[in-house]
């Protein structure tokens, strides 16, 4: 495979949102752990932008790493006087470790000749026109103006919006109902 | 072009690391950390496989979006929980709340 | 970008096959950064200049002919002073905060068009973008409280939290209405658009160009937004514990964002490089645009002369009670009228004239309604306050003891 300024950029964001990625679930300063975590979705939020979805990687960045990595920091400076318990992980580390080692595993031998199977005669055929499309770089393939108008046509996602847009508003009203502090 | 299945084993990692973090961290936060990271990973796996599968339909990335939702949703208020159990029982250790364990 | 490397390649001699792509972009972005870092320079010494006039000073006089070179020899000096390091600092977040409050706005800069056809980069969700970037200034402040290992500073994190996030909520929804208008994200786009129209969106949305200036002046944390650095209670919140140059980085971002606002605000409400025999001569887009900026950045300097300090109560309902349901009404209002009143045959100034009436004529009136209520409000408030203290025979009354700081 020929080293083009696209795989280069691949491979940097692959290592950071993996390499950080394994930092988040091993560092024993919670805070760090966040710091990671957000240095790991800016990797997937980079991805993102490899794979022409310029909308999803600004909501990735405004939406993770703006609201809900902040919000965490937020909880983690809250609730700082118990972050520091000697022990990491509970006793079910070693099976989890196995565990997830054997998803991994699993997760390459049947994705990877999926990708090959479905990929194969389409991706083909995809690779000449994102070939093509890549030669006018002013053309994205879904644009933002097409993003919005599924969201709100009646032949696109407008009910599955619409009940998103309740499961947010249920998910505020809840937060804050669970998290107030003078209850009867 | 960067072929499919490196993204594919990307987002696998990704996902394994996360899965790993949930079953095996003590603290709640740690174990929503977790959770973001699978989300995340199901996410690129599905902007790859609409990039390289079906560029031309906009399904992919409109599943996209709603993971987003779900998760703001799932991060306010399991973050929520997490000061409420604090504030009653100053804990945020995941199997220190075991009052309906049995 | 595509100008600009032409014109690059042209000055520096550069050969369009000599070298790779990635260079001559890594070239611009470097130029582009360069130019905008060297902007606070300047900046500063006004902001010093026009600050000392409000407060019947003179200002700095003395290094330069006027004061201009004021800024070089407090840059000398900060860059010759002691950089300390707290005891038990968390060391890499210390570090990395003042580095990622620059680049973060550094970022924003990408977006800006400066003439016809230059621009860092014609992002189709440019507006999107800014926002985006913007969040991450919330972080460093986060990690500088934290790192420094020190009560105050992480006080002032605190606070950064709860007032950054809130303040982009109204700043969102007022930054919709020109991407409404436009109807596209793309910075070029929404300029375009005024350009082609012959109008800027400030005549259609007066209240919605104010809501975006105040939330912006918030989220970088100026007076009357400070709380986040509060010196006389917080003494510096997150910045306590810099000093030397990782202190100037803080303020070289503060200074730069605040310009920044100007050709945000210019781009977006005033029609960025727009204005006559603009598309003809290039040149003359940057001289419009920066005139707009300065006019904007006149006003944030003037409120920040002469406005005191919000407390934290007060910046939090006026946040939430005021701007958040005044930028939802402004949006809809905007949208429905938009709608409703198509854009006239002729398209010139004449024949939009009531639509100006009529858009803008809403839109100052919602935000009428809004300060009448904030007015009604703030005098109960007052009132009360007044009444407890009476009762109570407090020698002074501070937030807490009133109670007015728990509802």
């Amino acid at each position: 495979m020929e080293l083009t300024w696209e795989l280069v950029a691949f491979l940097g964001f692959a290592v950071m949102t993996l390499g950080s990625g394994l930092m988040v679930v091993t560092s024993s300063n919670l805070f760090h752990s966040v710091l990671f975590l957000m240095t790991s979705l800016f990797g997937v939020a980079g991805l993102f932008v490899l794979l022409v979805a310029p909308f999803l990687a600004a909501i990735q960045v405004l939406v993770y790493i703006g609201a809900i990595a902040v919000l965490m920091l937020f909880v983690i400076m809250l609730t700082r006087q118990v972050m520091s318990r000697p022990e990491l992980y509970n006793q079910q580390m070693a099976g989890a470790l196995v565990a997830a080692a054997i998803l991994f595993l699993a997760l390459l031998f049947v994705l990877t000749p999926l990708a090959d199977e479905i990929g194969g005669d389409v991706a083909q055929v995809n690779a000449e026109v994102i070939a093509e499309a890549d030669d006018a770089p002013d053309v994205d393939y879904i644009t933002v103006e097409e993003l919005g108008r599924a969201f709100v046509t009646r032949n696109g996602f407008v009910l599955p919006f619409e009940v998103t847009s309740i499961l947010l508003t249920a998910a505020m009203i809840g937060a804050i109902v669970v998290a107030r502090e003078d209850e009867a | 072009m960067v072929p499919l299945w490196m993204y594919l084993v990307v987002s696998a990692g990704l996902f394994s690391i996360g899965a790993f973090g949930v079953l095996s961290r003590r603290n709640a936060i740690a174990i929503l950390m977790g959770v973001e990271l699978m989300l995340n990973a199901s996410n690129l796996n599905l902007v790859a496989f609409w990039r390289y599968i079906n560029p031309g339909e906009i399904n992919g990335q409109v599943f996209a979006a709603f993971v987003f939702v779900v998760a703001a949703a799932e991060a306010a208020v399991g973050l929520a929980l997490i000061i409420s159990i604090y504030v009653k029982r100053h804990t945020v250790v995941a199997e220190d709340v075991n009052l309906l364990k049995w | 970008m595509e100008q600009l490397y032409i014109d690059l390649e042209n000055y520096l001699g550069i050969g369009t096959d000599s070298v790779p792509e990635v260079v001559r972009l890594a070239i611009a972005v470097l130029v582009l950064g360069t130019i905008f870092l060297l902007a606070p320079i300047l900046t500063i010494w006004v902001e010093r200049k026009v600050a000392a006039r409000f407060q019947n000073r003179i200002g700095p006089n003395r290094t330069g002919p006027y004061g201009l070179l004021q800024s070089f020899a407090d840059v000398l000096k900060l860059i010759g002073k002691e950089q300390i390091m707290p005891a038990h600092a968390d060391r890499i977040p210390f570090l990395f905060a003042p580095l990622l409050m620059v680049v973060s706005v550094i970022m924003i800069t990408a977006v800006i068009p400066l003439m016809p056809n230059y621009i860092g980069a014609d992002l189709s969700i440019g507006a999107l973008y800014f926002v985006a970037i913007g969040s991450l200034s919330t972080i460093a402040v986060v990690m500088a409280g934290w790192g420094s290992n020190n009560k105050y500073a992480l006080l002032g994190a605190f606070r950064t939290v709860a007032q950054l996030i809130s303040y982009e909520i109204p700043l969102v929804f007022s930054l919709l209405v020109p991407v409404l208008f436009a109807g596209t994200m793309s910075m070029v786009g929404i300029t375009q658009a005024q350009a082609d129209l012959d109008y800027w969106y400030i005549f259609l949305a007066p209240a919605s160009f104010l809501i975006f200036l105040f939330s912006n002046l918030a989220e970088i944390g100026r007076t009357p937004f400070d709380l986040l650095e509060a010196e006389s209670e917080l003494v510096a919140g997150y910045q306590i514990e810099y000093s030397a140059m990782p202190w100037g980085m803080f303020m070289l971002s503060e200074f730069l964002h605040a310009f920044l606002i100007g050709p945000l605000v210019a781009v977006l409400f005033l029609g960025g490089w727009d204005g006559p025999f603009a598309e003809d001569v290039p040149v003359l887009g940057v001289v419009y645009l920066v005139i707009k900026s300065m006019a904007v950045y006149f006003l944030g300097m003037w409120m920040r002369a002469t406005l005191p300090r919000f407390r934290i109560d007060q910046l939090m309902e006026f946040n939430w009670k005021f701007l958040v349901p005044l930028s939802i009404a402004n949006l809809l209002i905007a949208s429905f009228l938009w709608e409703l009143f198509p854009e006239p045959a002729g398209g010139g100034l004449v024949d939009n004239f009531p639509r100006f009436i009529v858009m803008g004529g809403s839109s100052l009136f919602t935000l009428m309604v809004g300060l009448e209520f904030l007015r009604r409000k703030s005098v109960e408030d007052r009132e009360r306050i007044a009444r407890l203290i009476d009762e109570k025979n407090y020698p002074l009354a501070t937030a807490d003891q009133t109670g007015v700081a728990g509802d």
